[in-house]
């Protein structure tokens, strides 16, 4: 696991946030697009409210400053590299700093579908300078687990076909026409995503789980890792009141 | 490691930087005004002006929702688009691109918000390294002066309201220009600004862009490198232009 409490950042703090005071558990399930990360979360919502946690769900887009603009940015067809790069940069810079901080102050369990991760595969996959997305990225916290759900090609090409049943125009790079039709270019796009993804796994600690398994046995695998961050060695000792 | 990204393109990128009432759009109006009267494709960029990120900053600023690191992420997207869409492009099919106002305005800015310098310096590293790069040198009291007299009102962000420097916007403004101004001048030799003195006449400070210019980009004009209208008189442009 990463880290235990105090959170740190990366390598920018902040202004203005005192990690002291960061008191929850900040879990990053990553992972491709359809790789079923949102079916994992929802299921681990639901099992940590019941263990008596608070959990604040996030992910990608979903910020109030930026949600709608990239939305609509992503149906034109003008949307460069490194604009989509900073425009999701500024969607988790929003997040991070009046949701995920404030929860993490308040003791919830983050639990954020995808975080800095997916941006920076993102970008490396459109060959952008891996060690400029590094320090653009280097404001984020060090979560205390990250759950990378892995999958090759073939299995996100399946789960497309056989569950949403067309292939989507970024999920297949097609702003930077990997490929003569959708479907190669996904195949060339996903598979620069899924190698800068297991490029940083190393570097920045996954926990690598096998997509492939059913969800049950992903989920549980999952229960069995976040139980430990919840282990009394994690816990800071308190003095007790009368 | 270079601080931005060179310029490998035919085309040149010609900026200006200045506090607000520095008088620079002015001055890069008039020389935009006189590269086109000789038959060069002349390119203007105006900073915080993408339309693809037009509505968030607007809400942002609407609704008082930016933070430094929000703030300055959003600015550097605007730019990233218009570089992306626009800037290149058009330096790479040879034209002269002026841009009111360009990174430095944000190296400034932001790090007068509290964000990390060396952070922000990363963050427009995927700039064109400008061609030539003017710096409008006024003092704080002049360039306030023609501001505060001829306009209805400042804005919360433009006021640096968010820094809580003071809670009249009037006296904001004039604190955080100030912070802004020193930072300006602590780049002036490490990113090569012109530095043109801007309490001198329009007329002076438009006679040295220009031959600040030719001086510059004279070879490239004369031998044609830049993209222009045919038949226009470039062999002839040092001599007879200049004022």
């Amino acid at each position: 696991m990463p880290t235990s409490n105090p959170l740190q950042f990366y390598s920018e703090p902040l202004p203005d946030v005192d990690v002291s005071e960061l008191q929850g558990k900040l879990i990053v399930i990553e992972g491709p697009d359809t790789v079923g990360r949102s079916t994992q979360i929802s299921r681990l919502r639901t099992w940590l409210e019941q263990q008596g946690h608070a959990v604040l769900d996030t992910g990608l887009a979903r910020s109030a400053l930026a949600s709608n603009g990239i939305a609509k940015a992503k149906e034109g067809n003008t949307l460069g590299p490194v604009t989509m790069t900073l425009f999701y940069a500024t969607d988790f810079a929003d997040r991070l700093e009046n949701e995920i901080v404030p929860a993490l102050r308040a003791g919830f369990v983050v639990l954020t579908d995808r975080y800095i991760f997916s941006l920076m595969a993102r970008g490396l996959a459109r060959s952008e300078d891996g060690g400029w997305l590094e320090k653009v990225a280097g404001f984020a916290l060090v979560p205390h687990a990250i759950f990378y759900l892995r999958a090759d090609v073939p299995a996100l090409v399946s789960r497309v076909v056989m569950g949403r049943g067309n292939f989507d125009f970024w999920e297949s790079g097609m702003d930077m026409r990997f490929g003569p039709d959708m479907y190669e270019s996904y195949v060339r796009y996903q598979a620069r995503v899924i190698r800068a993804l297991d490029g940083m796994a190393g570097k920045y600690e996954f926990t690598t789980i096998d997509a492939s398994k059913p969800a049950d046995l992903i989920f549980r695998e999952l229960q069995r890792h976040i139980n430990a961050l919840f282990s009394p060695p994690k816990r800071r000792p308190r003095a007790k009141k009368a | 490691m270079p601080l931005l990204t060179p310029n490998r393109f035919k085309g040149k990128l010609l900026i200006v930087e200045g506090i607000d009432g520095s008088g620079k759009s002015t001055q890069l109006s008039l020389l935009a005004q006189w590269l086109r009267s000789q038959g060069l494709a002349v390119a203007f960029s105006e900073w915080n002006s993408s339309p693809l990120v037009r509505e968030t900053t607007k809400r942002g600023k609407k609704k008082q929702m930016f933070t430094p690191t929000t703030f300055s992420l959003i600015h550097a997207t605007d730019f990233a688009d218009r570089q992306e869409r626009f800037i290149l492009p058009m330096l790479k099919a040879g034209a002269i691109v002026c841009a009111d106002r360009f990174a430095y305005t944000a190296l400034a800015r932001d790090v007068v918000r509290g964000v990390s310098p060396r952070w922000v310096r990363n963050l427009y590293k995927f700039a064109i390294q400008p061609n030539l790069a003017f710096y409008f040198r006024v003092p704080l009291e002049v360039a306030l002066g023609r501001i505060l007299g001829g306009r209805d009102s400042i804005k919360y962000y433009e006021a640096g309201m968010d820094l809580n420097l003071s809670r009249r916007i009037e006296e904001s403004f004039r604190l955080f220009q100030g912070r802004i101004l020193d930072e300006y001048e602590g780049m002036v030799q490490e990113m090569g600004f012109h530095v043109i003195d801007a309490t001198r006449s329009i007329e002076e400070q438009q006679m040295e862009m220009r031959r600040i210019v030719m001086d510059h980009l004279g070879d490239a004009i004369a031998a044609g490198q830049i993209l222009h209208k045919e038949g226009a008189f470039r062999a002839n442009i040092q001599s007879t232009t200049v004022l």
